[in-house]
């Protein structure tokens, strides 16, 4: 079955639309340009993942001789942070910082027109 | 030409969570999986969860006792600009439990409420019962956890027992399913006595509670009576963690997460140590104590710890007849509340240590951001059903004297 999302023009770069499939509630989001759509289900504890705050994943620079400054943000990795417990995902792979548990993917099929989830 | 058949996508009403989301919409998923567990037949008793009473400070500081710190304080919140709220110490802006905005529950429930026919906090808390499957919810508060470093004494007693009467006036008599263990202020031990001889048997109370975060010995000769009143009227007495940044053994701690880990544990830790050594379950034997909000991987490394210590010098704790382990095993009670998962064989040697199938209380914890869920306890793969309803909610009943009757989503 396929669902109906809506123009691909409709999710911004860093924008998402998170939508119920007859009851399979999945999370499309742009990033990087492309979209990414993620079952909003958090693996830790069947949190709301998709429904979260993104942020750029948070790093901490090392300087040459092993000392550190500032905070950093990586731009080129955006994050999810589950609103339950924070659990934050990779939201171009699902891949969690400091889990082995993932997002789960769900398939969308998109065209000059229309964005659908695959189920 | 494309013949799959496709239908309309349903956009979410909530696209992203935030403060002002309603409960019931940030918690759809955990009333889902209550359901899907058929809890709706299953007492579920939270023993901890929370509500931001300095919200409503100005209206508690009406119960002030004192007509002259009362009139300052009410003065001191129509008033003063760019303070905290009267006469609260603690840390200030040191609260970043909410991940710097990426756990908004924690940040504030900030959500529209409509019905003016109870107190905002009453609507909150059957929102949250609603969503997580929960029968009775025992309500705590929160920055009050650290009231017991405050440096004058009296305040803790002032604002303890003007806590304890606007709670019951205002949120404990609406609902009969909202409970409180009533402030202890611990400090001053003859006010603790007075609020036991006071608060014992009102609305809503099923025992008192001592914030865990000072630096009184629970030991001290000063708390026998207190401890008296409390087993003469079969009520128990909890020690509720906090952290707290000026604790100088935590001042090296610079990221929250560290501060957090240690500082909710530290602090029963060293209670817990006192209580067994010096022989507070020996000498009141009917005293149930209660250690909340401090999760349970701790309970093992310290049975162990004392254990082994006490058999080389049985001499320094006279009074004790048992092991250090059997009176945290018999006497004590736990919240299960965080409950470390990372390792299951460790927690299930964990439960089988304190004898959870009688000594565990499950707590949610709720609205904070490292909240369980009652389904946790029910998709434990090791337990019997008897003992994750004991857990879920038969213990409390048991301990508090509650009905056992199923009361959720009636």
């Amino acid at each position: 079955m396929e669902y109906h999302v809506g123009h691909p023009a409709e999710i911004a770069e860093g924008g998402r639309r998170v939508v119920s499939c007859d009851g399979v509630e999945i999370g499309v989001f742009r990033i990087g340009g492309a979209l990414k759509a993620w079952h909003n289900v958090c693996p830790h504890r069947q949190g709301p993942v998709c429904q979260g705050r993104v942020y750029p994943r948070v790093t901490e620079p090392l300087q040459a001789d092993g000392t550190t400054r500032t905070l950093a943000y990586d731009e080129t990795r955006m994050q999810v942070a589950c609103p339950w417990h924070g659990w934050e995902f990779d939201l171009a792979t699902g891949a969690s910082q400091g889990s082995r548990m993932k997002l789960r993917p769900a398939r969308l099929r998109v065209t000059e027109e229309a964005v659908y989830v695959v189920l | 030409m494309d013949q799959t058949v496709s239908r309309r996508a349903e956009a979410l009403k909530v696209q992203e969570i935030d403060v002002f989301t309603d409960t019931r919409d940030q918690l759809a998923h955990a009333r889902a999986g209550a359901e899907a567990r058929g809890l709706q037949d299953w007492l579920v008793c939270d023993v901890d969860a929370h509500h931001v009473e300095t919200v409503s400070w100005a209206e508690l500081c009406e119960y002030i006792e004192d007509p002259v710190i009362r009139h300052q304080a009410l003065l001191y919140q129509q008033e003063k600009t760019g303070a905290p709220p009267y006469g609260l110490n603690g840390d200030l802006g040191l609260k970043y439990q909410d991940v710097g905005g990426r756990i908004p529950h924690q940040a504030g429930v900030r959500e529209k409420v409509d019905d003016t026919s109870v107190h905002r906090d009453v609507t909150l808390t059957r929102r949250a019962m609603e969503s997580l499957g929960v029968d009775y919810m025992v309500l705590f508060p929160t920055p009050m956890l650290t009231l017991g470093l405050h440096p004058q004494p009296e305040m803790e007693v002032y604002l303890g027992r003007a806590y304890n009467r606007w709670l019951i006036d205002r949120v404990l008599k609406a609902d009969d399913r909202i409970k409180t263990l009533a402030y202890l202020p611990f400090n001053v031990p003859e006010e603790a006595e007075r609020t036991v001889e006071e608060f014992a048997g009102q609305p809503g109370i099923i025992g008192f509670c001592v914030p865990s975060v000072r630096h009184k010995p629970v030991h001290h000769n000063d708390y026998m009576r207190t401890y008296a009143m409390l087993q003469e009227r079969g009520l128990p007495i909890a020690f509720h963690a906090a952290y707290h940044w000026q604790d100088p053994s935590l001042a090296t701690v610079n990221r929250f997460l560290g501060m957090h880990a240690l500082g909710f544990v530290w602090c029963n830790m060293v209670h817990m140590t006192n209580w067994v050594l010096n022989g507070i379950p020996e000498r009141f034997p009917g005293l149930k104590s209660i250690w909340v909000e401090s999760g349970l991987a701790w309970i093992p490394f310290l049975m162990q710890r004392l254990d082994d210590q006490y058999l080389m010098r049985p001499s320094e704790a006279p009074h004790l007849t048992r092991r250090p382990s059997e009176y945290m095993r018999q006497n004590c009670w736990y919240t299960t509340q965080p409950m470390e998962t990372s390792n299951m064989e460790a927690l299930e040697l964990t439960l089988k240590m304190i004898n959870a199938e009688t000594q565990l209380l499950f707590a949610s914890d709720w609205p904070h951001f490292d909240f369980d869920l009652p389904q946790e306890i029910v998709d434990l793969p090791f337990l019997s059903e008897t003992a994750k309803r004991n857990i879920l909610g038969l213990n409390a009943a048991r301990l508090f004297g509650l009905d056992p009757a199923v009361r959720k989503w009636r």
